[in-house]
């Protein structure tokens, strides 16, 4: 398999602006305001800021720093720094570089609000801004059908996990009674016997999940592989994914502890985190195997958020760090080989060390770290990951066997990554293996190199961040020890399996991953399989949908909204208990109306048969404007002064248009419609009309509450300095819809204007009727001046 | 349309229409009118002279263009909601200034309220006149 | 007289609604006018005419004298009037010019964005092969 995402450098314009690498500035400069709020959090502190949203709705704009998310804006503004660097270096040959570093600020910036936001629809906000930007960014080199793929099926994932995140959010607000992250956390507010604790659980999982790529929603991310490197890297290391893990951790003092969330995460954790573990050996591309290990990290850290004790909770906190640190520095360390020798293709590369030395000094650093060899980071945060596995409260066991084994197969992953590549006799690639410039490694040297420091040092790290973290995710004062040597005990044990696990899996890579191939190629049903199944049927069912409804037959539509508004008037009048009415009243009504008022309605029952039968444009016309004057004596009758005065008006200039207009259009008679169209239509239009009728008398039988109406008019003159209480409605109590509505009316006039001038300057007048303004499309269907299409029968 | 007696009317009628349409709309507040119906009558005044004397003659009549106006309309509109703002009240609260006031008499009320009533007038005038205008060109 | 309303604004929906399903384009837009004139006088009757005496208030006075009708849908209705006449006269100089440049007043002859072939072969692939995907390396 080719590399997916090389840089095209056939298309871009050569050469680095100095602007690429100021970008960095900003995630440098976040990184170091966050680490001037380091003391106080680490005390125990929050910091906040709070600006009124939506006050009405009790949504702020509130941010909060405390540990948990200061741990997590640090990473993402530090590794987002290295990033940036990175990148700047990485996107030279690509085309668009403006466009790609504003989107990875939009996405940090994101990404900083998910973890920062105290109002949990605030932080929605951010979740889907990331989901937004994270897929223009997948999709970057959006000329590749994988790419918009790839970002496409990210979108739709993440996107409708997002949906079912509002869902949980709304209900968790309603739950707990604030929508405050501060406030959730800080009150004795039990959300877990609440009636809606289950619903909520459900929905913040599947919203977490798809995420954070658990399985079976897992496909997305290996295949976001798409985008250039430096994205992954951030994506996979820091950011994006890592939006779901914080939201399980954010919100575990508030729904945590109950068997429904140990089983779930427990389960869904650890089946993600082996099966990814496993097919991360099955990859020949080192990029799609780092993101199966990424689907592998975000299991286990689920699978520890799950397991109900303190040593897990700090096992997850910890790895979370590691994870950080290595990956962003093995991405990028991958997209360095990429970039010198044209491919990630693991059978291809191999004796990288003479040409690029440093790189695989990196390598090697955060490989170990992965595998989790003393003393770097993850040697800690596997330890902890062992004590923290059998201290589970659900199933140590099986908690324990699943993070030896996946880490077994992190170790050969590690190795496959990290020491395949370099030694040996050099491989069959193209280019020249040689070192990338400063900026391309000054990022993953450093990440690497606090992989290493950490380790050795760690209690800096325990005691100012992860610690404090910790407390923030379980909730109660807990006491967190970093340190290399525990002691003889069994987690140790267990390191020792894992690394003897890890050779054999090491040795034997070839043969497993025949087998898994094999096995690849007989799975009856894959996730990724039925995410394409259910777009295809998605689109099916589209396709059938739209053939059924638009067909392109304007009465078709008509009769299709008829209908359906006659039937809702009849599900209104049957809902409302209104159909049986009391007719004698009715009809004495009725004899009693005045004279006039029987005028207007004679007037209308002669004009409406006139303007659908005549085929005089005159006689309509003029049928039409009789209508006009009979509604407006309707409105009379009733003391309706200025809408009368106003009807007629309008009346008299509709009419004058209409005489303007009919003029320069065909006679009516032409094109008339079947028997059976007209059938239908009159079926229609009398079930619609005669509903319409028997649903005003019915509203008119209802009580009627008019204290609005008193209001306006006990106030028109004392408040609205007016007497005509039409115009003080118009112009002061309601002012805001007149405002609306004459710019309705001039935006529709304008642009009938605007439609009017618009192939004038083209020449298509009433005189030559057809051709000379069409557009060129040639496909369409030649239109002679009678109105009967040349081609194309009906069906 | 070519008829004598149109033509030789036509231009008294439209001016007393014109002023009709004005009393309108300043009497709205307190009779029947306003900015809608002024502004339509208004409308009419200018259809009715376009049709006797041409479009040009009607555009060269109006002096400005038709869209413009809808478009100052607007902006008083706007501009008189805003105005609020500056009595510390929010958009389109009315302000009121009695000139002349004394004791019984109320003086000639003169109002934001009002000259959001004239920007309904313009928007209608100038929207619907530029259709009429392009019509008939 | 709410009865002669309710009849009045039954007889002009049915007559708009039958002129919709006409194939000429002037036809439709004297449907629509008048589904329009039925709207309005569906929103005044539905708000309520209360009393027949118009909502004027005499010099001097604070309340109307009498039995006043309801102005609050009457404001409503004024302003629906004059957005329907301006959606209206959009409506029909679209028809004038798209006569003008289609050569019909038909509505379905207007087939220029969507030919009659086009409903044949609706969309079966899901994207381009997703075997290429780079989760699918064999």
């Amino acid at each position: 398999m080719t590399a997916v995402s090389a840089p095209s450098a056939a298309d871009a314009p050569a050469g680095n602006p100095l602007w690429t690498f100021g970008f960095a500035l900003i995630p440098a400069g976040i990184t170091a305001g966050l680490l001037l709020l380091l003391p106080a959090v680490s005390a125990g502190q929050a910091v906040e800021l709070v600006i009124p949203w939506v006050p009405s709705l009790g949504i702020s704009a509130g941010f909060r720093v405390d540990a948990l998310g200061l741990l997590f804006a640090l990473m993402i503004a530090g590794i987002g720094t290295f990033v940036f660097l990175y990148a700047a270096e990485y996107m030279r040959g690509y085309a668009n570089k403006l466009r790609f570093f504003i989107l990875l600020t939009l996405f940090m910036v994101s990404m900083l609000g998910v973890v920062l936001a105290d109002n949990l629809i605030l932080m929605f906000v951010f979740w889907e801004m990331t989901t937004i930007t994270s897929f223009l960014l997948i999709g970057f080199s959006h000329n590749k059908a994988v790419s918009r793929q790839s970002a496409l099926q990210g979108l739709l994932v993440t996107g409708a996990g997002g949906l079912a995140l509002l869902a949980g959010l709304l209900l968790l607000g309603i739950a707990a009674g604030s929508f405050d992250v501060s406030t959730l956390l800080a009150d004795d507010v039990d959300v877990r016997t609440h009636g809606l604790y289950t619903a909520v659980l459900v929905l913040v999982l599947i919203g977490a999940f798809t995420k954070s790529a658990q399985f079976p929603l897992h496909f997305w991310l290996p295949n976001a592989m798409a985008a250039p490197t430096p994205v992954s890297a951030y994506l996979h290391s820091a950011t994006m994914v890592k939006a779901g893990v914080y939201l399980l951790a954010r919100l575990h003092p508030v729904l945590g502890g109950t068997d429904a969330w140990l089983w779930s995460l427990t389960i869904f954790g650890s089946i993600t985190a082996v099966l990814s573990a496993i097919w991360a050996l099955q990859q020949t591309d080192l990029k799609q195997m780092l993101a199966y290990t990424t689907v592998m990290a975000l299991g286990t850290l689920v699978m520890f958020l799950g397991s109900g004790s303190e040593a897990g909770v700090a096992a997850a906190v910890t790895f979370l760090v590691v994870h950080a640190l290595y990956k962003s520095s093995l991405f990028m360390v991958v997209g360095a080989i990429d970039h010198a020798t044209g491919t990630r293709d693991r059978d291809r590369l191999s004796g990288l060390r003479r040409g690029m030395p440093i790189i695989w000094l990196i390598a090697v650093g955060a490989g170990f770290s992965m595998a989790g060899f003393p003393p770097f980071l993850g040697f800690i945060g596997k330890e902890l990951k062992y004590e923290g596995a059998l201290a589970v409260a659900s199933e140590p066991w099986l908690v324990a066997a699943a993070a030896v084994l996946a880490n077994a197969c992190m170790v050969a992953t590690a190795g496959l990554i990290c020491l395949k590549p370099f030694l040996g006799s050099p491989g069959r690639f193209d280019g020249t293996p040689h070192d990338p410039p400063a900026a391309m490694l000054i990022g993953p040297l450093l990440l690497a190199a606090a992989g290493l420091a950490t380790g050795i040092a760690p209690e800096i790290l325990g005691t100012s961040l992860v610690g404090p973290a910790v407390q923030a995710v379980w909730g109660d004062p807990v006491v967190v020890k970093l340190k290399l040597w525990h002691g003889i005990n069994l987690p140790l044990m267990l390191s020792l399996l894992t690394f003897a696990a890890g050779l054999a899996i090491y040795r034997y890579r070839e043969t497993l991953r025949g087998w898994l191939t094999t096995l690849a190629a007989r799975l009856p049903v894959t996730a990724e399989g039925a995410y394409d199944h259910a777009i295809a049927g998605f689109k099916r069912a589209a396709a059938v949908q739209t053939a059924l409804l638009q067909t392109g037959r304007l009465s078709r539509y008509v009769s299709v909204i008829a209908m359906s508004m006659a039937g809702l008037l009849v599900l209104a009048l049957i809902d409302g208990g209104t159909v049986g009415f009391a007719w004698v009243p009715l009809l004495h009504a009725l004899a009693s109306a005045s004279l006039l008022g029987w005028t207007a309605f004679a007037l209308i029952a002669v004009a409406v048969p006139v303007i659908i039968w005549s085929r005089s444009r005159l006689t309509c016309i003029c049928s039409l404007g009789a209508v006009g004057v009979a509604v407006a004596l309707l409105f009379l009758l009733h003391g309706a002064l200025d809408v009368a005065l106003t009807q007629l008006l309008v009346e008299i200039l509709f009419v004058v248009l209409l005489a303007l207009v009919l003029v320069r259009m065909p006679r009516l008679n032409q094109g008339r419609k079947p028997r059976v169209v007209r059938r239908i239509a009159a079926v229609n239009a009398l079930a619609v009309g005669g509903l319409v009728t028997l649903t005003l008398l019915a509203i008119l039988n209802q009580p009627f509450d008019g204290r609005v109406t008193d209001f306006f008019e006990a106030k028109s003159v004392p408040e609205g300095y007016g007497r005509n209480i039409v115009n003080v409605i118009l112009v002061d109590f309601r002012a805001l819809d007149t405002l609306g509505e004459i710019a309705v009316v001039a935006a529709a006039f304008l642009a009938a204007v605007a439609v009017l001038r618009i192939f004038r300057s083209a020449g298509v007048g009433p005189a030559d009727g057809v051709g000379t303004g069409r557009p060129a499309t040639g496909t369409a269907p030649v239109l002679p001046a009678d109105g009967v299409p040349a081609q194309g029968s009906t069906p | 349309m070519n008829s004598l007696i149109l033509t030789a009317a036509s231009r008294a009628i439209a001016a007393l229409m014109l002023l009709f349409s004005a009393y309108m709309l300043l009497r709205g507040h307190n009779e029947p009118g306003g900015g809608f119906i002024g502004g339509l009558i208004m409308v009419t005044a200018f259809a009715l002279y376009a049709k006797s004397f041409g479009v040009d003659a009607a555009r060269r009549a109006l002096f400005l263009e038709p869209s413009h106006i809808a478009f100052a309309g607007l902006l008083l509109a706007v501009l008189a909601g805003a105005a609020g703002f500056l009595a510390g009240e929010p958009f389109l609260t009315g302000l009121w200034l009695f000139l002349g006031a004394s004791g019984d008499d109320k003086g000639l009320p003169l109002s934001t309220v009002l000259l959001f009533d004239v920007g309904v007038y313009l928007v209608v005038v100038g929207s619907v006149l530029a259709l009429f205008f392009e019509l008939e060109a | 007289m709410d009865t002669i309303v309710a009849l009045s604004a039954g007889l002009l929906v049915a007559g708009g609604v039958y002129l919709l399903h006409a194939p000429n384009l002037m036809r439709l837009i004297f449907g629509l006018m008048l589904l329009g004139n039925a709207a309005n006088l569906v929103l005044l009757a539905g708000g309520r005419f209360f009393g027949a005496v118009p909502p004027l208030i005499a010099e001097g006075e604070t309340l109307v004298a009498g039995d006043p009708a309801n102005a609050l849908p009457q404001a409503l209705a004024l302003t629906a009037i004059v957005i329907s006449f301006g959606i209206l006269a959009f409506a029909i100089i679209l028809v004038l010019r798209s006569y003008q440049f289609l050569g019909t007043a038909d509505a379905d002859a207007m087939r220029l964005a969507e030919p009659d072939t086009a409903w044949e072969s609706p969309g079966e692939s899901p994207g381009e092969s997703p075997g290429e995907s780079p989760g699918e390396s064999r």
